[in-house]
């Protein structure tokens, strides 16, 4: 690992990015007007918008950081870019490193204005400190990078790719307490739920709107979805071929 | 010149890449096909050797095999000195693939300052890849056209741009997988001429793989290719004279033609010998 090729690698990605401003609007403007939706569907039961719109301020940056990284570097392996990369003095862990690095920054301005958005103007009730939303949502962002990165290996085409987003994200949505508590499900299904990464960046958010201080069940929440983060994206490094077959 | 044959290198430095028995299997599941089939040869330091050769013999993936990012290579394969796909050789070796590999979503400069920040990273360096960048511009003569996208450009802007890349950091050995395809007279006189000043001027060796034929000509040495196998390797020269021909690609014919005989002629001795079998069998069960 060489912290200045990572930083370049995120620069890199980051000046894509800002050639395509269609991208960006999207990526900061769809969870903010997703939000406001929200806010007036549940507009007689506010509890209500508590709940779902604090999973869901963990939920967006998953979800964002997940597409557009599996679309991202599935171009870059399929553009010859990667093959000429890793045929150059490139680290695997720097070219990760730097795609986590610029797709985290994307996710901290978008959690910052979809929570700032919820908190003050859509009058979302939340107990704890909105820091510690931020958290949340900045590693959800991460653990979606992560999985995006590691689907990528696996898809041939972007169809594939977008296709992998309801094959990976959808079961984990159902199953995460969204929609029903974990405790009340089919057994089989809450003992699936407690060991899927997304159930516990729900969990964390619900113990953020909750409790006043950070809980010990925050802290096991969190150090959940940042460990399944990393293992992820050192799965993801090891689909980094540096020879094609 | 003339009489350069591959036993005798051009220089007492030992060659840029040594190949003895490489073979390349590719493919997964139960039939891998094999692509490089037992080849030999050698490409000497500071010149400009010519890999030739129809499509679909396997040039490109002998291409990836020297730099390292092939899988499933057997034999002997050293590249300056190290076997090949070694770590400390990354930074010494430029590969241009056959396709374009840029970022159409940057601008020229800005791909290239990305590639150049891989090669030699740190703000200490950053002088020095600014000047990279400027030279390797100047020298594909896209320097009109630096602040452009690179997916706005031409198909023939573009190789030049995955060319520039590959000249970032002055390798010491090129491997360029056909850089003039599509490219039109002039250019690619230019681009010749900026390949022989390459090899003059900065002691470079160069690897260039054609499947045209006039390209040969403009060789230092040649390496002819066709299903796997290594043709010949000779100057244009001396390949013209041992097959009595007028051009490079006259005597490429030539020696298929006599390589599809002698395979023939092996078939036909085994299917003889197979009929033979076949008559003493039936003697014995009479």
């Amino acid at each position: 690992m060489n912290a200045a090729r990572t930083t370049a690698t995120a620069a890199r990605v980051l000046r894509q990015l800002r050639h395509d401003p269609r991208s960006i609007a999207l990526m900061l403007l769809v969870p903010v007007l997703m939000l406001t939706l929200l806010r007036y569907v549940f507009d007689g039961s506010p509890r209500t918008f508590d709940t779902i719109g604090a999973s869901l301020l963990g939920i967006f940056p998953l979800i964002t950081m997940f597409l557009v990284t599996s679309i991202a570097t599935l171009r870059e392996r399929t553009s010859g870019t990667l093959e000429r990369l890793l045929a150059m003095p490139l680290g695997k862990g720097d070219l990760i490193a730097g795609y986590a690095l610029a797709f985290g920054a994307v996710a901290v301005v978008q959690s910052l204005l979809a929570t700032g958005l919820a908190l003050w103007l859509l009058g979302l009730d939340v107990v704890g400190s909105p820091w510690l939303l931020l958290l949340v949502a900045l590693l959800d962002a991460l653990l979606g990078t992560a999985l995006g990165l590691f689907v990528s290996a696996f898809a041939a085409s972007e169809f594939q790719a977008v296709q992998f987003m309801p094959a990976v994200i959808f079961p984990q949505l159902l199953l995460c307490g969204l929609f029903a508590a974990r405790d009340t499900m089919q057994p089989v299904l809450s003992g699936l739920s407690d060991v899927l990464p997304m159930s516990y960046a729900v969990d964390g958010m619900t113990q953020v709107l909750t409790h006043t201080d950070m809980t010990a069940d925050f802290v096991r929440d969190t150090v959940v979805v940042a460990a399944c983060a990393l293992l992820v994206l050192a799965l993801g490094a090891a689909t980094l071929r540096r020879r094609t077959p | 010149m003339m009489n350069n044959r591959s036993e005798t290198p051009p220089s007492a430095a030992p060659p840029a890449v040594h190949a003895h028995g490489l073979t390349v299997r590719r493919g997964t599941g139960r039939t891998p096909r094999t692509v490089l089939d037992d080849i030999a040869f050698d490409v000497p330091r500071g010149r400009i050797t010519g890999l030739l050769g129809p499509s679909g013999c396997g040039k490109s993936t002998l291409m990836r095999a020297i730099v390292g990012t092939q899988a499933h290579v057997t034999g002997t394969l050293d590249v300056l000195g190290h076997p090949a796909g070694h770590p400390a050789l990354r930074s010494r070796i430029g590969y241009v693939t056959q396709a374009p590999s840029v970022y159409d979503d940057l601008t020229v400069r800005q791909n290239l300052d990305y590639f150049a920040a891989v090669l030699d990273p740190g703000r200490a360096a950053a002088d020095r890849r600014r000047e990279a960048v400027t030279r390797a511009i100047t020298d594909v003569d896209l320097t009109a056209r630096a602040d452009a996208l690179a997916g706005n450009l031409s198909g023939g802007q573009r190789s030049r741009v995955s060319l520039a890349v590959a000249l970032l950091g002055s390798p010491e050995l090129l491997v360029l997988d056909e850089p003039t395809v599509g490219l039109d007279p002039v250019l690619r006189r230019d681009l010749w001429n900026l390949f022989h000043d390459i090899t003059a001027t900065r002691g470079a060796t160069l690897l260039v793989s054609s499947h045209v034929m006039d390209e040969a000509e403009r060789c230092h040495d040649l390496l002819l290719m066709r299903e796997g196998r290594i043709l010949a390797q000779d100057t244009p020269d001396a390949l013209r004279t041992r097959t009595h021909a007028t051009t490079v690609e006259e005597g490429f014919l030539r020696l298929v033609d006599e390589a599809n005989a002698k395979a023939n002629a092996h078939a036909d001795a085994d299917s003889d010998a197979a009929a033979s079998n076949v008559t003493a069998l039936r003697e014995q069960t009479r």
